[in-house]
């Protein structure tokens, strides 16, 4: 099974960087709740409409959310994809370090290195 | 068994990652200060590690490379900034040139790892913390499509209704 879970390292930082502001994380995880309208978007929020269409725009460069017009709405929708591939990279790393206390358990039990 | 539990923070960039050993602080310590140990774990298996300088002194360095099904052989460098035996032990860790040494210009990741005495044994602590996003992509890269299908096998074995 070969998975290819390699993205382009500048769509990368644009992902953590979307993701670093706690306004932009709130928006996302309702967009992945449901589709948001950015009227709607901006009533939760104590910062100007403008501000949160920023924010919403930083999404969609990261690709993480993606934006429809729907009549006078401008309506945000999560990008499932993306969303999955951020949360990826650090599985990855994790699997690698579980892998490395494993092998330090089995170091333990057979310090020589001898086969059991 | 290994008790084994972790928490990746994408925000802020960190994965750390908790194992119980049954082992004492003191013994579980050396498997990081002594290289020929280092390198039976730094790696997977199929990308074993294999560390020509292991300078293990506050503001001592390591050089290591790691070898690949396919003959390649990804480099990386440790800086040791932190040495409080058997309790913690910070480094520095970031990627090699073909020549073995640092890359200039690219950030290294920083590792802490602490070794906590409990009744059975030891519970390690390693925090990695990467600077940037980039860097997170560039050291999984390193040898990561073997660890994915190691990975993939272990979850197996956990699933096997054999296993407890």
């Amino acid at each position: 099974m070969v998975v290819d879970h390699r993205v382009a390292e500048h769509e990368i930082d644009r992902i953590f960087g979307a993701l670093a502001d706690g306004t932009r994380r709130d928006i996302l995880r309702r967009a992945i709740g449901d589709e948001q309208s950015v009227s709607a978007l901006a009533g939760r929020y104590a910062m100007s409409f403008a501000a949160v269409q920023k924010h919403v725009a930083v999404l969609e460069r990261a690709t993480l959310v993606t934006k429809e017009r729907r009549g006078r709405e401008q309506i945000v929708h999560a990008n499932r994809a993306t969303v999955g591939r951020a949360a990826t990279l650090l599985d990855h790393y994790e699997q690698l370090w579980i892998q490395r206390a494993e092998r330090i358990a089995d170091i333990l039990a057979n310090p020589t290195g001898e086969p059991t | 068994m290994t008790v084994i539990t972790t928490a990746a923070d994408a925000e802020a960039l960190t994965l750390t990652i908790v194992a119980e050993f049954d082992a004492a602080p003191d013994r579980v310590w050396d498997v990081w200060e002594d290289p020929r140990q280092l390198e039976r774990w730094w790696g997977p298996p199929t990308f074993p590690a294999t560390f020509t300088r292991h300078d293990f002194v506050v503001g001592g360095e390591s050089r290591y490379f790691m070898t690949g099904p396919a003959g390649e052989t990804p480099h990386g460098w440790w800086r040791i900034d932190t040495i409080d035996k058997p309790h913690r032990l910070d480094f520095a860790n970031g990627l090699a040139g073909d020549d073995g040494e640092p890359v200039p210009g690219v950030e290294p990741m920083s590792g802490s790892v602490t070794f906590e005495a409990t009744g059975k044994g030891t519970r390690m602590t390693a925090v990695t913390r990467f600077t940037d996003a980039a860097q997170m992509q560039a050291m999984l890269d390193m040898g990561m499509q073997d660890g994915m299908t190691q990975a993939i096998e272990q979850i197996d074995v956990l699933l096997s209704p054999a296993t407890v």
